[in-house]
């Protein structure tokens, strides 16, 4: 069973298990696609110095080598690269896009070169407007050639677990003796708000002092907000040392 | 509920590792076949991967973690239930399915070609109608002459036009009619507005010439001149056509029981394969109208001419009619 917002897709397996795919935006999607006209426009010229030489045996020759081949990599380069890379192209694989079947099924081949066949009715009138009015009215942000080919454009999955060393170094933990309150800390944190709690810690010399300690308090007072501890585990800890123990409760128990 | 986390990761990591291994294998070698015994690991694996990744809702703030399972159930999901067969490359098997996949969609071959004789005869009521229209119907310069001062132009000529361009012509060709075969398609993902558009106009223009140089009295340099690379081009674009008639057919989904999705998963392999056919025919197409199309009495006479494009038509309807049948 497959379902979609617009920002992710969730897949329920028969298993009972649900996963999900974050779905790339119009803006990272099109940052992708201009890199990847960058490539296929070097590609293409590239190839023409290349064909040019032929012109030593016959310049009508060289001249169809080049149009032929600017023709070919432009249709090729999508196809092929989506294929051979499991559904990224240079530009997918540098912002971290890949194209998925919308049941969370092996790519298949017919689907990739449809989705990239339909490119010029998606480009219609100019710019993508076609495609991009698609995106916008699909809940899973479909451009018409993923709708054909039953695809979706999502971000890849970051799989690593994050290096808390430098953020949350190891050292006594005042929260983890009281292991109830920390395992409901555990259960209960947004993980997006660990996320931007992580993203704090990592960037904290970027914020000027005031606004650091304003945000230190305001993500300290919503993890207090879970788990009330007590005051002795909490004596002497800053709101940012707070935030940090806190991130060490939660990935390193 | 994982009690202690810990010690879950600690038992469950080296199944996760051994997951990852096996889909790194199956992503760098898909074509070798599994044995029964790792088939049956892998699916124990992606079992015990998927009850870890539940297990792990009890701990909401492990999004790495459940990044990590859910990338690993993802692709094990796709792998274990995925029912289409891997694409393999075989010559015959390639061969074979342009002409099934155009066989199975005939009535929308037949439509296509229905659309295109409306537009021909169309095209040949204007131009017959009204002379003038030929300027809007078909703005060619080379077809703005009348009929009769062009055929006497290319038979006299003692140039030959094409001379070092004729590689070049033929290369503009075969990428120009390639993109229009291909626009057919795509454009059926419009409700199949676009595509009998397209083809309704593609049927105009050879109406209209049609009219023009066979009410001219020049029907042996025109046939002479047209079959021999359209007796491929035209069945080619209407192939194109066709691809699109069935992708608007799997959007609108007349009388299907299945949902949206699924019947476009049940048309992307041979609407695939019908434009790849179609642009291999449009590469020989393209080489023909330059090579052979463009010489005229006394230098090709119209009798082969027109003889080479009958044999091609035969030949094109063998292959698409026989070729594969089981």
């Amino acid at each position: 069973m497959t379902g979609a917002t617009s920002s992710s897709l969730r897949i329920a397996t028969p298993e009972g298990v649900i996963f999900s795919y974050r779905l790339a935006t119009p803006v990272s999607r099109g940052l992708a696609w201009t890199l990847d006209a960058f490539v296929i426009a070097g590609t293409s010229y590239l190839l023409s110095r290349l064909t040019a030489i032929a012109g030593i045996v016959s310049i009508d020759f060289a001249n169809f080598l080049s149009t032929v081949l600017f023709f070919v990599v432009s249709i090729a380069y999508g196809i092929v690269l989506e294929w051979r890379w499991r559904g990224q192209t240079l530009g997918k694989r540098i912002f971290g896009l890949r194209v998925i079947d919308v049941h969370g099924l092996r790519l298949q081949f017919s689907q990739i070169a449809l989705r990239n066949l339909l490119r010029p009715v998606d480009s219609l009138p100019l710019f993508y407007l076609a495609g991009g009015l698609a995106a916008f009215w699909t809940s899973s942000g479909q451009r018409l050639g993923d709708l054909a080919a039953n695809t979706v454009v999502a971000h890849e999955t970051e799989s690593e677990v994050p290096d808390l060393e430098p953020i949350a170094p190891a050292k006594y933990n005042s929260l983890l003796a009281y292991p109830r309150l920390a395992a409901r800390l555990r259960s209960v944190a947004d993980p997006e708000a660990v996320a931007f709690a992580i993203r704090a810690v990592t960037q904290r010399d970027r914020y000027a002092p005031s606004g650091r300690v304003e945000l230190f308090r305001e993500i300290a007072d919503y993890f207090r907000s879970l788990a009330p501890f007590p005051a002795e585990a909490l004596d002497g800890l800053t709101d940012e040392q707070f935030v940090r123990t806190v991130l060490r409760v939660i990935y390193k128990p | 509920m994982i009690v202690d986390l810990s010690r879950f990761v600690e038992t469950e990591k080296p199944y996760w590792n051994e997951l990852e291994k096996v889909l790194a294998g199956l992503d760098t070698d898909y074509e070798r076949p599994m044995t029964l015994p790792e088939v049956q690991r892998l699916h124990y694996l992606y079992e015990r991967c998927s009850a870890d990744l539940a297990n792990l809702d009890t701990f909401s703030t492990e999004p790495q973690m459940r990044a990590l399972l859910e990338s690993l159930v993802s692709r094990a999901y796709g792998e274990i239930h995925e029912t289409r067969p891997p694409l393999r490359l075989r010559w015959r098997s390639a061969l074979y399915a342009f002409p099934r996949a155009f066989r199975r969609h005939l009535g929308a071959f037949r439509l296509a070609l229905l659309i295109t004789i409306l537009g021909c005869a169309f095209g040949w009521f204007a131009v017959r109608q009204d002379p003038q229209s030929k300027a809007v119907l078909m703005p060619f310069r080379g077809l703005m002459t009348s009929p009769r001062d062009r055929v006497a132009m290319e038979e006299n000529t003692k140039l030959d036009r094409l001379s070092g361009v004729k590689a070049t012509f033929s290369g503009e060709l075969m990428t120009h009619n390639i993109q229009v075969a291909v626009f057919a398609m795509a454009s059926g993902i419009t409700w199949g507005i676009g595509t009998l558009i397209l083809l309704f106009y593609n049927g105009v223009i050879l109406g209209a010439v049609g009219a023009d140089y066979i009410g001219g009295g020049q029907s042996a340099f025109l046939f002479g001149w047209l079959l021999p690379h359209g007796s491929i081009e035209i069945p080619a674009i209407l192939l194109g056509g066709q691809a699109g008639l069935i992708l608007a057919g799997a959007l609108i989904g007349w009388g299907s029981p299945l949902p949206r999705a699924a019947r476009f998963r049940t048309v992307a392999g041979d609407l695939f394969a019908i434009v790849a056919g179609a642009a291999c025919l449009l590469v020989w197409a393209g080489m023909v109208e330059a090579f052979v199309s463009q010489y005229h009495q006394p230098v090709l006479p119209y009798t082969l001419k027109i003889a080479f494009g009958i044999c091609e038509l035969f030949a094109l309807a063998a292959f698409l009619g026989w070729t594969g049948r089981e």
